[in-house]
């Protein structure tokens, strides 16, 4: 088995093929994209692949030490340019292959027209222990 | 195995050891051994008298943590005077357990964490549940608010007000996973309203009861939020509401008005109207403006354009955000909903989308979403 983290941008990725903002959707395609990012996660879940997943603001700030004494450093008003993480899914999976499946499924959650996205989702190999089994 | 009695006993358990010697921390420890027990043998072999039962066992605990330490020798000679363990005594001081775990020099997560344990009896892991923390986590939290109080005498008296403050951030937290934190807030609201005679215990009592009364209605089964207007008043919990209001009328009468009492009026009042229609806004209103003379607060004045907006009109709701901070959070969400109610849609759908931006958790982020793709759709349809 072996983690991966889907990652969902606000910004930063390439643009979806369908890529209308969602307060330009109607209300019913809105509960139609909301249910199946739900019934996605709670069939992860039954198949026991489903690890955790968090939604994020679409506020963030960077930040730096700026040395002994001095308050530390954020990256001022140029939000714009940077990219924005919008939240995340965390699976746990026998293969890339099935990760890779599975990036793919979440990727067509329903948006404006009732129309698959086609969004951009980052697949991220989790880094592990050493197994304890080496031979 | 009833759960709901051990719990009412610990906080008893708990002051009886303390009041025996035991210092804060350690009786704790013990106490929370002694309920673990209480767990996996009561099933088979339930105790003729609970409390009695829990006290013998949490100060056999006590005093084996004790024995190991030998610079606790002392302790344990005051022990040998103790009088054998018979049926508990029923002095209840547990009051001064509230007071300890609101202590100010807590911070309000360390404060919560720890009156959930030593006053509500849960277990480190339901607490770590119910704040979606690790147990590890909780753990530290609970252990380092312990240390931060063991010097506290435990006979001074505390600040109500600051209790009252505590109960109220655990009832905010709306998860719920083993534990439902908000009816165990009620729960031991209800305790300290039965002990204290302080007006604003009641009040805090009402308000819990009249918000809680209300909860079934407040989302729909796919979890989206449904604002107080939508709701469907049938399933308003009826008996809640009139024990509520009835509580709060006590309080009122005694003519001590506090910022609980304020907040739990206007709650009656919402819970009053058998349709949003009927709401009393005018009154509404004046509340708000009775809760801003006692708290000054930022957000009560936001409240309390959205009921002047009802009240007189949405220009005047308008008039009256006016004057507020645009950085206030919902600020934006409220101005959104008073341009929808004035007509004007297209700065109301580009509000609602703004405000959606800000929104501080999902649930509320998805309303506002659709309350702006609602407008678009009527705006382009």
């Amino acid at each position: 088995m072996a983690k991966y983290l889907l990652l969902k941008h606000y910004r930063g990725a390439p643009a979806a093929v369908n890529d209308v903002p969602m307060e330009k959707w109607t209300p019913e395609e809105i509960s139609a994209h909301v249910q199946y990012m739900r019934d996605f996660a709670t069939r992860l879940e039954g198949t026991g692949e489903f690890v955790d997943a968090q939604a994020l603001a679409p506020t963030g700030t960077f930040v730096r030490y700026d040395g002994e004494g001095r308050p530390p450093v954020t990256d001022g008003p140029f939000a714009e340019t940077k990219d924005l993480i919008a939240g995340w899914m965390v699976i746990d999976v026998d293969t890339y292959e099935r990760a890779v499946e599975l990036a793919g499924e979440l990727s067509a959650a329903p948006g404006a027209g009732g129309a698959p996205i086609h969004e951009w989702l980052e697949l991220r190999p989790f880094l592990t222990e050493p197994p304890t089994v080496t031979e | 195995m009833d759960e709901a009695l051990l719990r009412s006993l610990t906080p008893g358990v708990l002051t009886i050891l303390v009041r025996r010697g035991a210092d804060f921390a350690a009786a704790e420890d013990a106490v929370q051994d002694a309920l673990l027990q209480a767990v996996r043998v009561w099933p088979a072999d339930p105790p003729r008298d609970s409390k009695g039962w829990l006290v013998t066992v949490a100060w056999r605990k006590f005093l084996d943590v004790t024995r190991a330490d030998a610079a606790r020798r002392r302790r344990e000679d005051l022990v040998d005077e103790e009088p054998a363990p018979g049926p508990a005594p029923s002095v209840d001081d547990t009051l001064q357990l509230y007071f300890l775990c609101a202590h100010p020099s807590l911070t309000p997560a360390s404060a919560v964490a720890l009156t959930l344990r030593a006053v509500g009896g849960l277990t480190t892991r339901q607490i770590a549940q119910a704040y979606l923390v690790p147990e590890a986590t909780m753990a530290q939290r609970i252990s380092r608010a312990k240390r931060t109080v063991s010097d506290v005498r435990f006979d001074q008296p505390g600040e109500v007000a600051t209790v009252l403050r505590v109960l109220y951030l655990v009832f905010n937290e709306g998860y719920s996973g083993d534990v439902d934190l908000a009816a165990e807030a009620i729960r031991l609201t209800r305790q300290l309203a039965a002990a204290v005679d302080h007006p604003e215990a009641a009040g805090l009592l009402a308000l819990m009861l009249l918000h809680h009364a209300r909860r079934a209605a407040r989302t729909a089964p796919d979890g989206s939020l449904v604002p107080l207007a939508e709701q469907d008043r049938g399933r308003w919990d009826t008996a809640l509401i009139a024990e509520g209001i009835g509580i709060l009328q006590a309080a009122l009468a005694r003519d001590r008005l506090g910022e609980f009492q304020a907040q739990a009026a206007i709650a009656a009042l919402h819970a009053d109207a058998p349709t949003a229609e009927e709401t009393d806004w005018p009154q509404i209103v004046e509340w708000y403006d009775e809760l801003s003379r006692l708290t000054d607060s930022p957000v009560v004045r936001l409240n309390r354009a959205v009921a002047v907006g009802e009240a007189d009109g949405p220009r005047a709701g308008l008039a009256a955000l006016a004057n507020l901070d645009p950085s206030l959070p919902r600020h934006t969400a409220v101005a959104a909903y008073l341009h929808e109610r004035d007509g004007d849609l297209a700065t109301a759908a580009r509000l609602y989308a703004e405000a959606a931006h800000q929104a501080p958790n999902l649930a509320e982020r998805d309303h506002l979403t659709r309350q702006a793709a609602r407008l678009n759709a009527q705006l382009n349809g």
